[in-house]
């Protein structure tokens, strides 16, 4: 029987940043992902900043959600294994009339809470950013700014939320709600609602359901009749700079934000490529992914102002990725039209930072909505940091080889990835191509692939007991091998 | 993150006279040459589980024309050199091993350099008083090439196709747009085709082929297989699989003409677009690099900017034939010889 206390839908960070909060309590819960891994949807493109809190107005959800956020992370990261480096931001200016501009963000991120932050002016920026472009005259410096692998930040979630009772259903995709009244209430959840959720293969039933659907989060509202919000596609491309030029910049580079965007930045990441981007273009279709040689040209156009050296020619990769807007804040309410239903939608930037202070939103309406919440006993709320050759001193990794002889066995040359941890990936819950390169780096550098990929199939296949036709990029459909000699 | 050289203690390390880079055609040939040339103490760091490097996936003739007169297959070609690497006491070779940093004597005075390799059960050190780079090239890929669109499965790298077809039997896809007109391409046209599949266009954005004459002969015109010279891909579509691409022809400035586009279904595209050295091991211990064609640059054939670093092979300077390939690691073999022959003992000892 698929009944449970609640029901996530989404698999990307709000819900499973969502899952592991509530796998704090002694209730059931699932989180469905129509994807064939978690973070396959809105957040395998997201850039993986730590906000600090200057983007987004005092008085917005995301303003609020993304400082408090920007602390809870770093525990949540400690627990988890998961890296997180705290950079810092520079918001840079080329024009001293933008200085009132900056005095204002700053004064604004001030009433948020946001601590430390400085304007500093040429002389600081010559010493500590040695690449900006000589034309930048001043900077609001937050240094509370980080980054973090955002897949990574996914997967280790939703691994210790399983590991904590959360029961995870991927390729598992919502095609229609209904609900009806219990003629029971359950004292326990407090709800007179019982929701009967169907997917192509199984139903499912909750007390509450949580929707985190990202891009589709208003086509699963429409399904409980809530239907005044619209998600819009923003689309964003980036591109991905060789892990030669990791110190490029020290800190996060943003221009002076326009009203729908940060603007064209330097971001630096936690794997060492610098990443530059992304653009901002409203689209109409929900899988539209494509990149643009426009968008190159912007982003190129962008970064140059403030970094002069970049090149084209270090260009590595490319993707595009699109935000869920609703509107200028997060949806985060109860809906009382639908009792027992949660809508979280609309999380867009700066969503990865506010993720865990969503979860901890998301709990407080499941309390004022009548769900008696006791913590467990046992909650495991640590995990085993997973292991990165290309992160650690030789000394480290010459242990680890005397443990484990395939932590010697490189697969991925220009990342330095063995066969160990593509090994550990799979046992972790990779299923594809794509969902090793997200937990382990294998097949993201500058050859992508061309070195490595047949071997990560291989092991894939052995692994997993599957034929290698059936190895697939991110999953059915995307095959890589289409027949045998 | 930078990969973090760690401290290395006197005691473990290994020394050796010279470690060769690689075990492909240029690795194999330097080390003979460099026994032939007074050398005694050779170790072959292969990352692969054999000699041969690309060689292996090559089972097509025209390989040794100008070296050995004969018409041989690629794993034929190498076979000349590795049965001879075999016999060769002096000579070791490590499979499956691979090198991960190279740190250059650090004192002024001093000469070679300390490579870090992992293998299997091993992370090693060995001090090199010479060391020869033959870590060939890699293929430039569908991203560096900046082709808009999805990045759907099905979309390799020739060669990648070439080792799935002829090293795993595996064939990756059916209805195949070849990209750029490279010798791999153009090899592995033909090679879809006598596996049964469609090769239905091979794009090439310059007005001639890149590749050798022989191979736009014998791969693409005995096949029928159609060529568009002036033409490129401005678009990929497929949200899994590939499934589409867009064509348009360009002019002499390489601008798209407007009006000339075409699609063509497709579910594979191979790119074949150029060959870039591998240095990025040399580039990180410092070594000038070429920005434009990622070259060694040095005061002579076969250098580094390293002192008692050599380079040979595709690594050096990417060869249309693997002859070529040989004769230049033969002059890099010597070159070490006579580097060790004169040279000071490296570190002092």
């Amino acid at each position: 029987m698929n009944g449970f206390d609640i029901i996530i839908i989404g698999g990307g960070v709000t819900g499973t940043a969502i899952a592991r909060e509530l796998s704090r309590y002694r209730i059931k819960i699932a989180l469905l992902e129509k994807e064939t891994e978690l973070a396959f949807g809105v957040s395998k493109s997201n850039s993986g900043i730590i906000h600090p809190g200057t983007q987004n107005p005092s008085n917005s959800l995301k303003g609020k959600l993304c400082v408090q956020g920007n602390k809870l992370i770093r525990k949540i990261a400690k627990e988890l294994g998961v890296d997180f480096k705290e950079v810092g931001e520079l918001i840079v200016i080329f024009d001293p009339a933008d200085m009132p501009h900056l005095i204002e963000i700053k004064e604004e991120a001030q009433k948020l809470g946001v601590e430390n932050m400085v304007i500093v002016g040429q002389r600081w920026l010559r010493n500590y950013e040695p690449n900006l472009s000589h034309d930048a005259v001043a900077a609001l410096y937050a240094p509370t700014a980080g980054i973090i692998s955002p897949y990574r930040l996914v997967y280790d979630m939703a691994e210790n939320a399983a590991a904590n009772g959360v029961k995870i259903f991927t390729n598992t995709r919502v095609v229609g709600i209904e609900y009806r009244r219990c003629r029971l209430q359950s004292a326990r959840t407090g709800n007179d609602n019982i929701f009967k959720i169907s997917t192509p293969f199984a139903e499912y039933k909750s007390r509450y359901v949580i929707n985190c659907a990202g891009l589709f989060a208003d086509e699963i509202s429409a399904m409980v009749g809530v239907d005044d919000f619209k998600i819009k596609p923003r689309k964003g491309e980036e591109f991905l700079l060789d892990k030669k030029k990791e110190h490029l910049s020290n800190h996060l580079l943003f221009p002076l934000p326009s009203k729908t965007s940060k603007g064209i930045l330097v971001i630096k990441t936690s794997d060492g490529n610098p990443m530059i981007g992304p653009t901002a273009v409203d689209v109409e279709d929900k899988n539209d992914l494509s990149t643009t040689p426009e968008g190159l040209e912007k982003v190129l156009q962008g970064v140059k102002r403030m970094i002069p050296s970049i090149d084209e020619g270090d260009v590595i990769a490319y993707f595009a990725g699109l935000r869920p807007v609703a509107g200028d804040d997060f949806i985060i309410r109860h809906e009382n039209k639908v009792p027992g239903f949660i809508n979280v939608a609309g999380i867009q930037s700066p969503g990865l930072t506010a993720s865990p202070a969503i979860a901890l939103m998301v709990v407080d309406l499941l309390k004022k909505a009548g769900l008696s919440l006791r913590k467990k006993l046992f909650f495991k709320r640590k995990r085993q940091k997973t292991m990165h050759l290309f992160a650690m001193p030789f000394s480290k990794t010459k242990k680890l080889i005397k443990q484990d002889p395939s932590y010697g066995d490189v697969v991925c040359r220009c990342e330095m990835v063995s066969a160990k941890e593509i090994k550990d990936a799979i046992t972790r819950g990779a299923r594809t191509l794509d969902g090793i390169k997200f937990r382990t780096r294998a097949q993201a550098g500058r050859c992508h692939g061309g070195f490595c990929t047949m071997r990560i199939a291989k092991i894939m296949a052995q692994e997993l007991g599957i034929p290698i036709t059936q190895v697939t990029k991110r999953g059915k459909g995307s095959e890589i091998i289409l027949g045998e000699r | 993150m930078s990969i973090a050289i760690g401290t290395y203690t006197q005691q473990t390390m290994i020394n050796r006279d010279l470690v060769i880079i690689g075990g492909g055609p240029a690795g194999i040939a330097a080390a003979l040459s460099a026994h032939e040339n007074g050398v005694r103490d050779i170790l072959i760091l292969e990352r692969d589980q054999y000699l041969g490097g690309i060689l292996n996936q090559c089972i097509h003739t025209g390989f040794g024309l100008e070296y050995f007169k004969e018409v041989l297959t690629g794993p034929e070609y190498a076979d000349r050199f590795i049965g001879k690497i075999r016999k060769i006491k002096e000579i070791e070779v490590s499979l499956k091993s691979m090198v991960v940093a190279l740190t250059p004597n650090p004192s002024p005075m001093g000469r070679g350099a300390v490579i870090t390799y992992l293998k299997p059960g091993k992370l090693e050190q060995i001090r090199a008083k010479a060391i020869i780079m033959a870590t060939g090239c890699r293929e430039r890929t569908r991203e560096m090439a900046h082709i808009p669109g999805t990045r759907p499965a099905g979309i390799y790298p020739a060669g990648l196709a070439q080792k799935m077809i002829n090293i795993e039997g595996l064939l990756p896809g059916k209805e195949v747009i070849v990209v750029g007109s490279g010798d791999i391409g153009l090899i592995m046209a033909r090679r879809f085709t006598l596996e049964g599949a469609k090769v239905k266009a091979v794009i090439e954005i310059q007005s001639v082929s890149r590749g050798i004459t022989r191979n736009m002969v014998q791969c693409i015109e005995d096949f029928d297989i159609p060529v568009y010279f002036r033409h490129k891909i401005c678009c990929i579509y497929g949200k899994d699989r590939v499934g589409r691409v867009d064509v348009i022809k360009v002019d002499d400035s390489l601008n798209e003409l407007q009006g000339t586009g075409f699609s063509i279904d497709c579910d594979t595209i191979l790119m074949s677009i150029g060959l870039i050295p591998e240095n990025e091991l040399i580039e990180m211990a410092g070594a000038t690099i070429d920005k434009k064609t990622n070259s060694p640059v040095s005061d002579g054939l076969n250098k580094t900017s390293i002192p008692g670093v050599f380079a040979c092979g595709n690594c050096f300077k990417v060869y249309d034939i693997v002859d070529s390939v040989t004769k230049d690691s033969v002059l890099a073999g010597k070159m070490a010889g006579e580097y060790l022959g004169h040279c000071e003992p490296a570190f002092g000892g």
